[in-house]
This record gives structure tokens, sequence and C-alpha cells, in this order.
């Protein structure tokens, strides 16, 4: 029933408009009376030499690598959820062969030590 | 086109009404229980014991000078508070409110749509607001914000794997991804879900707190070592914007645990002849007053416990969380296979 989601169609379009229409209104009414040092980043009180966008820990890739794999496996999972109470034992023997896989993978994950934060 | 068009609207423009309210009273409220536990009085000047303090806080943030900083990204600067601020708002598109009600000789259904894969959007639409955290870090362009935008998501996407996993244990039991088919399952079975599955509950609990940023989980937030967090650099309304998706998002997660655990619209006892006297409560009370509840803990948790280290923080995530999540969701298929 694709008549049940045209409101969530104007309710993206009226948070949206509500964003918009704050943000437009309020630089309207605030003051603006930039100077130099008042734009420059946050920095303790020293001045900025570099690009902020440097190099970061590589801990951050890996989580965001687990991430996908974890959580596409998940979204697998909800089907079968739904229709559990007709597949029964069926479902329950073929889930458990797809969670053993997922496991067998987080396991070697986490032997590895990705799952590691140091 | 009533039905389609018109009363949807007005949902919408309520909810969005009662969530802005619901959302600046929120912070009061959080600076008064916060202020008690510490033996303050907390905002006091602002009309009689400090109630007119968020219109005050409202004005303030309205007519604050907006600062875009020279090395930051314009357009993301600004699109990121927008892009965090939809999707916690927009996640109420499903949430049942209540059972229906008779207004002006008509029906009304107290959610503004039923869609048959609910929870799953409700889920997805959550980690759409990572995307404004990250944006945040990205366009500002300066190291507190970046870093602080890298630990937000690295955490956001950790927690976000157990809890949806949990999920699915939920979903077992009520057969449906429908948020208003998943409190009928609970009115059918004659309990909330929360003594059927204690153990997600706790999950879904402590995978709220962080999917919320909150304390003991507020690391992307921490002072002491990131001064302001991914939002050190706004100010303003899009800095007000950030704060409201962040509470926004706390009124979802109760409002979901709510839905999910403990009954939704439903009193104590559902289905049972007993007590069909808690009938005569309003639906819609019912939820509000478990919902509060879970707001309440929320800051309850915020003055009681101290905040985590970040390797904990994963530990508990990736460790902890997604074993348990793992072994719940086998228990449940079993036992669900024995009882059938």
């Amino acid at each position: 029933m694709p008549s049940a989601y045209i409101p969530i169609a104007m309710f993206i379009a009226v948070a949206t408009g509500f964003a918009v229409f704050t943000l437009l209104f309020t630089s309207l009414i605030h003051p603006s009376k930039y100077n130099k040092v008042k734009l420059e980043p946050y920095e303790c009180g020293i001045e900025a030499t570099s690009d902020a966008r440097d190099r970061y820990s590589v801990r951050y890739y890996l989580v965001a690598m687990l991430f996908v794999i974890f959580d596409v496996e998940t979204v697998f999972m909800f089907p079968w959820a739904v229709i559990f109470d007709e597949l029964l034992l069926f479902g329950l023997i073929e889930m458990l062969v797809f969670i053993f896989i997922l496991v067998v993978g987080y396991y070697y994950a986490w032997q590895k030590g990705a799952l590691e934060w140091v | 086109m009533v039905d389609t068009f018109v009363i949807p609207l007005l949902k919408i423009v309520i909810v969005l009404n009662a969530t802005l309210v619901g959302v600046t009273y929120m912070v009061l409220l959080e600076r008064k229980v916060i202020a008690w536990a510490q033996s303050r009085l907390g905002p006091m000047r602002v009309g009689p014991y400090g109630i007119l303090q968020p219109v005050a806080d409202a004005v303030k943030l309205m007519i604050k000078e907006d600062i875009t900083p020279v090395r930051a990204d314009k357009w993301l600067f600004t699109a990121a508070p927008i892009i965090s601020m939809v999707p916690a708002l927009i996640v109420y598109a499903v949430i049942p409110f209540g059972s229906e009600v008779s207004l002006f000789g008509r029906q009304v259904t107290l959610y503004i749509t039923d869609i048959n894969v609910g929870l799953l959007y409700v889920v997805s639409v959550a980690s759409v607001g990572v995307y404004g955290i990250i944006l945040a870090g990205y366009a500002s362009n300066s190291k507190y914000p970046l870093l602080a935008s890298l630990r937000a998501s690295a955490q956001l996407i950790s927690y976000e794997v157990a809890v949806t996993l949990t999920l699915v244990s939920v979903v077992v039991m009520a057969g449906s991804l429908s948020m208003v088919q998943i409190v009928n399952a609970q009115y059918n079975s004659h309990v909330w879900f929360v003594f059927a599955q204690p153990v997600a509950f706790v999950l879904v609990l402590i995978g709220g707190l962080a999917e919320t940023n909150r304390a003991p989980f507020d690391l992307p937030e921490a002072e002491q070592e990131l001064t302001g967090g991914f939002h050190t650099e706004y100010s303003g309304m899009r800095f007000a914007l950030f704060f409201l998706a962040e509470y926004a998002n706390m009124i979802v997660v109760s409002s979901v645990v709510t839905t999910l655990f403990l009954g939704g619209w439903l009193p104590p006892f559902p289905n049972v002849a007993a007590f069909g006297f808690l009938y005569y409560v309003p639906s819609w009370a019912w939820f509000l007053l478990k919902s509060f509840v879970f707001l309440y803990l929320f800051i309850w948790i915020r003055a009681t416990l101290p905040r985590y280290r970040y390797d904990q923080l994963m530990n508990l995530g990736w460790k902890v969380l997604i074993p348990i999540a793992i072994a719940n969701l086998v228990v449940t298929g079993i036992v669900r296979v024995l009882l059938l």
C-alpha cells in the first residue's frame, strides 16, 4: 500500500521546510559583525597552522567495515523473523546455519584483533 | 482527499510542535533534575521556578550571531544540522502514540502512518543522523569537531549493529515489522514484551543510551578532551538544530522502547478481564506516561554514572552486546519453536 508512504513524504517536506525556514528567518534577525579573529577555527587560543583534515587512526575504517558486514547480515534476518511462525523448524535450522557462519566470521575478526581498541 | 492529505498534515504539524515544545521542556527538566541531584535549585530566574527558561533559551539562540569559520565548507556546514535534524523528526511518522480516538464524529488513528516495515524504517532513518554528525565534523575543518565526529560515528555504528540484532528477536515474537502490529501482538499475548524479552530490553536500553550520545556514553561530547564535541564551531540557530536533533532522538528512543517492550499504548496486564478497568485511562496517556519514565531514566543515569573510556565503550559494544544479542536471538528462536 504505497499510500501509507505519502504521510512520510509529507513529513520529510515539512521537517526540511521547518529547518530551512528557521535558518533563513534567524539569518535576518541575528547580528553579523564579523572580523578575522572571530572567524578562525577554535584552537585553544593558538592560530591553526594547517588543515584540520589530517590522517587519523585506521581503527575507524576497521569499525566502519565491520559495521557494513554485520549490519547487512542483520538486515537479512528481518524477513526471516517476520515469517518465523510459518517456517518454524525449517526456518530455525536455516537461520542457525546462517548465524553459525556469522559467528565464525565474528570469531575470526576477534582473533585477528579487529575488535581491539588500543 | 481529506484522509490522504489533510488529516496526516494536521497530525504532522501537531507532532512537530509537540516535539519542539517537548524538547525545550526536556532540557529544562534535565537541568532541574541534575540540579536537584547535586543539591542545587537549577534555573529559577525566568518565570516562577524557571518554567519560562526554555522560551528565553529559544529566543537567545535565534538572535545569536551565526558564525561560519573561514576554513569551513560553507554549504556542508549549513547542510549538516539539517541532515541531523530531519531524520530525528521523521521517525515519529511511524510511532503509534495511541490506538484510536473519536474526534468531531470521525475515527482518528493516533499515529501518522502505519507502514508494514515500520521498525526497519525507524532503524534506517535513525542511522541517517550519523551523516549529519560526520558532515558537521568534516565541514568545520577544525580539529576538535573532526575528532569528535569520528568518535561519534564509530560509536553510533558500533551500537547500531547490537541494537538491530536485538530487535530481530522482538520481530520474531511479534511476527511483524509494523509498529501497530507489534503492539497488537503484545495485546494478543497478554503480556508486555519486556517480560518475554528481558535481555533484549536491557540491550536496547543500553544501545539507546549510546545511540543518543547520552551519559555514560557521551564521549563525542566529552568536554574535558574535545571542548564542545562535533558542534564546537557551531553557534546560533545551526547549533540549536543539532541540540533539537539530540533531544528529539532521546524522545524517539523512549517512544520506540515503549512501543516494543512496554506495550505502547496498552495498560499493564493487557487483554486480561480482571484488569479491564485500566482501559478507562486513554491510550495516549499510557503511552506518554511510559515514555516519560524512560526520559526521566535518561536524566537519572546521566546524574548518576561517570563516563566510559573509549576502549571500554567499543569493547562493550563489540565484545559484550553483540554476543549477547546473537545468543538471545538463537534462544528466542528455539523457545518459540518449542512452544508452538
